[in-house]
């Protein structure tokens, strides 16, 4: 009965924040008349971007998955670890390095000038998509793995037997696989590169590569036009609505990456092995380069931080702390009161995923906003918001890894319980707790660390006496300071990979049945 | 606990200033960054107000004005410094300002009158560039060439808005067209002024909106003469840069006693050499050597603050949509 009221009331502060913002964003619109042709641009371009951005991750993501799925080599393993990296990676620290790449003062460019060619010029839309598909590529990759690991061995050795031709394999068993894993796939990166922020801000360049997310900031900061950022908010989620029911049916892929050490082996030809490790090393420098340059640049330049650091980092991780108790509270409460509701609970938890993919931080923000400035000042709630915001975009995720493991200890356990006679204490001590030990430390680990990167609603909320770690590397970065900006960088990967590992540890090393 | 004695320690460290009254001044970052006038600006008026002046840097110079609309009346300025002639309508349409009355000897080209604000420097709106590159000499060779600028976004930033003004006023409906075939030139848009300068010190830009008199930056400061500024045969346009008092301010007297500062020599000689303007007033001792001449009238362009107020929404949605195509 209290599991219930604890979880419809988790469920009820979620519809709030996540709808009813939008609802006050909506009321707050003055229609789509108030959008000029600029705002259309930046409609028409936030919905190129993203399908480009999708496609590319994809076209890429299948054959680097293919290679990694049929060849075993040294530094296998850590390069699929290392795959995990970008999704806790605070995007203003990727963004600065792929600017030390492929920037106008970065190696590539650097290379080619030496060469007599033009230098490289990553501004506008060609920026954004580099940086999406660094974000999305590795996303995808996992995703296509676990796929690929999820084919029977023994199709492929009795294809082999048979002699089947490289087309056969494909056609009978890969297509097929990606038939069924690829649109999910699609409709996750794509989501992801709608609501994208950073990137537009940081390389957009101007009106010719600005989202609609970046297009609600500029109306809301520097125009300070409440309704044409309201307008521009109601079509973000409109967007983010319509795609998200498109993947209500089609059902996303599932986004832990547990596992994955089986190695298929096949007997392919050197041709593929040349193929493959030609695939494997561009993912792996398009995946280690940039963030390389920034933490050697960074490292090298270690003393020369700001004393704000001390400041921000203390603002960033108490932000991040709070924010993952909050996602905790909201995850536990949802997975025990809907987990033994079977069918139902399995829709509700992809109902809330998408919900919290679907809601934009700024759509979100700009309704805290509007709420709250008829009677106080908004910034300085920018702590509280903050935090709030960043448990709800890091609860999708934490309940994908939640929700099955209540399900299963239910299902396991619950029967022992009954028998038993059992008490509430004595179930949560004894069985419940050790087996959501692990599960739990993981997704406070990921809520951690999705904080301690984000710069959204931070961005809108901030003053100049108030940043978090990400908001003061922006900053540094637009002052040019980059020496100082890559030791930010490197403080803020430190503590995030820090927080991460703190949680995931502690989740692992008291679990009983981990 | 170490955490607890941190909050302690800027608990009472906080409690101790409390005591001085505080004056608190918005301004654009490049104004209190550690090469600009800000440390200089401040010690001065410390050693005879006996106050806090806390000058805090809030984005670019347009950047300032959004900022205080968020915070409406509540907000904790007491002074904005770093608004200039093409905002100062708008923002005295805010009601946020309350009238000043000073007087000075002002030697800002057209003199001065204003309810709300008085000009602390002024200047020449300039594409800067290094001296072994053969310059345009207007818009029009500007756009034609495959010269890469880097421009400030004119909501955001006082240079990005004055160029928008400067290409209005030089071609008026013809200002579309011209950015339209400038728009392949640009780099990027930053968002203030800072990013677009270091960004061409960096060398990812050919030339960069900035000012004539920065060039004299890196002759005086770092005696290097390889920057220079394009003249352009359009003429320029002029920035008049204005400080304010808030209506809302709990200093008032302080607040008084700070733009009166502002226009004395002690705050006008500091200017030339940190903020690289002309001072609004001469200062006793001139202008340094090496400083360049103010362009002579037919060379000046300048709206007024009603008609800059009255162009900005048309000329920024001109600029908008051109460069988003």
């Amino acid at each position: 009965m209290l599991r219930s009221v604890v979880g419809g009331a988790a469920l009820i502060a979620l519809l709030i924040f996540s709808l009813g913002t939008a609802l006050v964003v909506g009321l707050q619109g003055r229609g789509l008349g108030v959008l000029n042709s600029a705002d259309w641009s930046a409609i028409k371009f936030t919905l190129w971007q993203a399908s480009l951005s999708a496609s590319l991750s994809i076209a890429m993501a299948i054959p680097v998955a293919r290679a990694l799925a049929r060849q075993s080599f040294p530094g296998r393993q850590a390069l699929i670890t290392l795959l995990g990296a970008p999704f806790i990676l605070p995007v203003i620290v990727g963004v600065l390095g792929l600017l030390a790449v492929f920037g106008r003062a970065g190696w590539i460019s650097a290379a080619l000038d030496w060469a007599g060619f033009a230098k490289l010029s990553v501004y506008g839309a060609p920026g954004v998509i580099l940086a999406h598909v660094f974000f999305n590529l590795p996303l995808v990759t996992r995703l296509l793995l676990q796929a690929w690991m999820a084919i029977p061995a023994e199709r492929f050795r009795v294809a082999e037997s048979l002699s089947a031709a490289p087309w056969a394999y494909f056609r009978l068993i890969e297509g097929p696989m990606l038939r069924s894993t690829v649109p999910g796939a699609f409709l996750l990166v794509f989501l992801l590169c709608l609501t994208s922020f950073v990137v537009a801000l940081a390389v957009g360049g101007g009106p010719r590569g600005t989202t609609i997310e970046l297009a609600i900031y500029q109306a809301f900061r520097l125009d300070f036009d409440l309704g044409k950022a309201a307008s521009l908010a109601l079509v973000q989620f409109l967007i983010c609505g319509t795609v998200s029911l498109l993947a209500f049916l089609v059902p996303l892929p599932q986004t832990n990456g547990l596992g994955l050490d089986r190695v298929l082996q096949r007997l392919d030809g050197w041709r593929h092995r040349l193929w493959d490790g030609f695939w494997i090393s561009i993912a792996a420098a398009f995946l280690v380069l940039p963030l390389g340059a920034v933490l050697f640049r960074g490292l090298r330049h270690l003393l020369e931080l700001p004393p704000q650091i001390l400041a921000a980092s203390v603002t960033s991780l108490t932000i991040a702390i709070i924010s993952t108790a909050l996602c905790l509270a909201m995850a536990l409460s949802l997975s025990l009161a809907f987990a033994r509701r079977g069918a139902l609970a399995r829709s509700l938890a992809e109902a809330t995923g998408i919900l919290g993919l679907a809601s934009s931080p700024l759509v979100v923000g700009t309704g805290l906003f509007v709420l709250i400035f008829p009677y106080a000042q908004p910034m300085a709630f920018a702590l509280p918001i903050t935090a709030s915001v960043n448990a709800m975009m890091a609860l999708p995720f934490a309940l994908r890894v939640l929700m099955p493991a209540v399900q299963e200890t239910y299902g396991d356990y619950l029967h022992l319980r009954m028998s038993l006679g059992m008490g509430r204490w004595i179930w949560a001590k004894r069985i419940l707790g050790p087996r959501l030990r692990r599960p739990i430390g993981f997704s406070a680990g990921l809520a951690a660390a999705l904080s301690m990167g984000d710069l959204g609603v931070i961005a809108l909320f901030a003053d100049p006496d108030l940043q978090t770690l990400p908001l003061m590397l922006y900053r540094l970065m637009g002052a040019y300071r980059m020496d100082q900006a890559a030791a930010t960088a490197v403080v803020l990967v430190v503590q995030s990979l820090f927080l991460f590992w703190m949680f995931d540890r502690g989740g692992r090393r008291h679990a009983a049945f981990g | 606990m170490k955490v607890t004695s941190l909050f302690a320690g800027l608990f009472l460290a906080s409690a101790a200033v409390a005591e001085t009254p505080v004056l608190t001044v918005y301004t654009y970052d490049s104004f209190v960054s550690d090469w600009g006038p800000g440390p200089a600006v401040e010690s001065a008026f410390e050693a005879k107000c006996g106050c806090d002046l806390q000058m805090i840097g809030a984005g670019d110079g347009a950047a300032l004005l959004s900022r205080l609309r968020l915070e409406g009346s509540r907000t904790e300025a007491d002074i904005v410094l770093g608004l200039d002639t093409n905002l100062t309508a708008a923002a005295a349409e805010t009601d946020l300002f309350s009238p000043i009355s000073l007087s000075a000897n002002y030697a800002v080209p057209g003199g001065w009158s204003d309810t709300y604000f008085a000009p602390f420097d002024w200047g020449y709106f300039a594409f800067v560039h290094n001296t072994d590159l053969t310059a345009p000499t207007n818009f029009r060779a500007l756009a034609a060439s495959d010269l890469k600028i880097v421009i400030q976004d004119p909501r955001s930033s006082t240079p990005g808005l004055g160029l928008l003004l400067w290409i209005k006023t030089a071609y008026g409906d013809e200002a579309a067209d011209i950015w339209a075939d400038l728009s392949d030139n640009i780099v990027t848009v930053t968002a203030g002024w800072s990013e677009a300068y270091g960004m061409f010190l960096e060398g990812e830009a050919d030339l960069v909106l900035s000012y004539t008199t920065s060039p004299a930056y890196h002759l005086i400061a770092e005696e290097d003469s390889s920057k220079t500024f394009a003249l352009f045969d359009e003429g320029h346009y002029m920035q008049i840069e204005v400080a304010g008092k808030l209506a809302t301010t709990d200093q008032n007297a302080l607040a008084d006693q700070f733009l009166k500062f502002m226009v004395s020599d002690d705050f006008q000689s500091i200017i030339p050499t940190t903020n690289w303007m002309f001072p609004a007033v001469t200062p006793k001792n001139g202008l340094p050597d090496g400083f360049p001449q103010a362009l002579s009238a037919e060379q000046s362009l300048i709206l007024s603050p009603e008609q800059a107020a009255a162009q900005r929404s048309a000329a920024l949605d001109e600029w908008q949509s051109a460069l988003s195509q």
